[in-house]
């Protein structure tokens, strides 16, 4: 189980608007 | 933390996740770093539907007191939409499953103003500050509730 954060933003931001659900938006420098 | 199966259940449950790295997505870190005066890591945002910022969390917590910072701002943001009973509901969650995070004396706060907006009952408001006597006794928001007493 996992969280598959998304990388575009810009996609992320359209498909909240459309879905009307929050988005979580994490600034990290943890290794990926 | 991002691991822990809780953490995992609530994001996938609550939010679409996205995120910047400051190295890998270096130009998007700085486009949405800027948009969001975000410049330090971890710095995690909750926005609402409309990419509006709701709720900050900056630095790193442990386990239960990130995942009680996830939850507040959730609540929050049913709670500045007027949803008086989803978010007394989430605050709830929070001091029932997280006592003794951070997060919790100030969900107990919430729960009571939540629950004041939804019936008008002062009452509402009298039993949390009661509540205070025995819980959070230390906590700023015990102060902040003592008034209702």
């Amino acid at each position: 189980m996992e969280i598959k954060f998304s990388h575009d933003v810009d996609n992320v931001l359209k498909e909240a608007k459309k879905q009307n659900k929050p988005v979580l938006l994490d600034f990290s420098a943890a290794p990926m | 933390m991002w691991p822990d199966e809780r953490v995992v259940r609530f994001v996938n449950e609550n939010f679409l996740p996205a995120r910047v790295h400051v190295k890998d997505d270096a130009d998007a870190f700085q486009r949405y770093g800027e948009k969001y005066n975000a410049h330090w890591t971890p710095t995690v945002l909750e926005l609402d539907p409309n990419g509006e910022e709701q709720w900050r969390t900056e630095g790193f917590l442990p386990l239960d007191d990130f995942l009680g910072q996830l939850m507040l701002g959730r609540a929050q943001m049913d709670f500045k939409q007027g949803k008086w009973a989803e978010a007394e509901k989430r605050f709830r969650e929070i001091v029932e499953k997280l006592p003794k995070a951070d997060a919790a004396a100030e969900a107990l706060y919430w729960t009571g103003v939540s629950k004041y907006k939804a019936s008008h009952d002062p009452a509402a408001l009298k039993e949390t500050a009661k509540a205070f006597t025995t819980r959070y006794k230390d906590s700023s928001w015990a102060k902040k509730a003592s008034i209702w007493a």
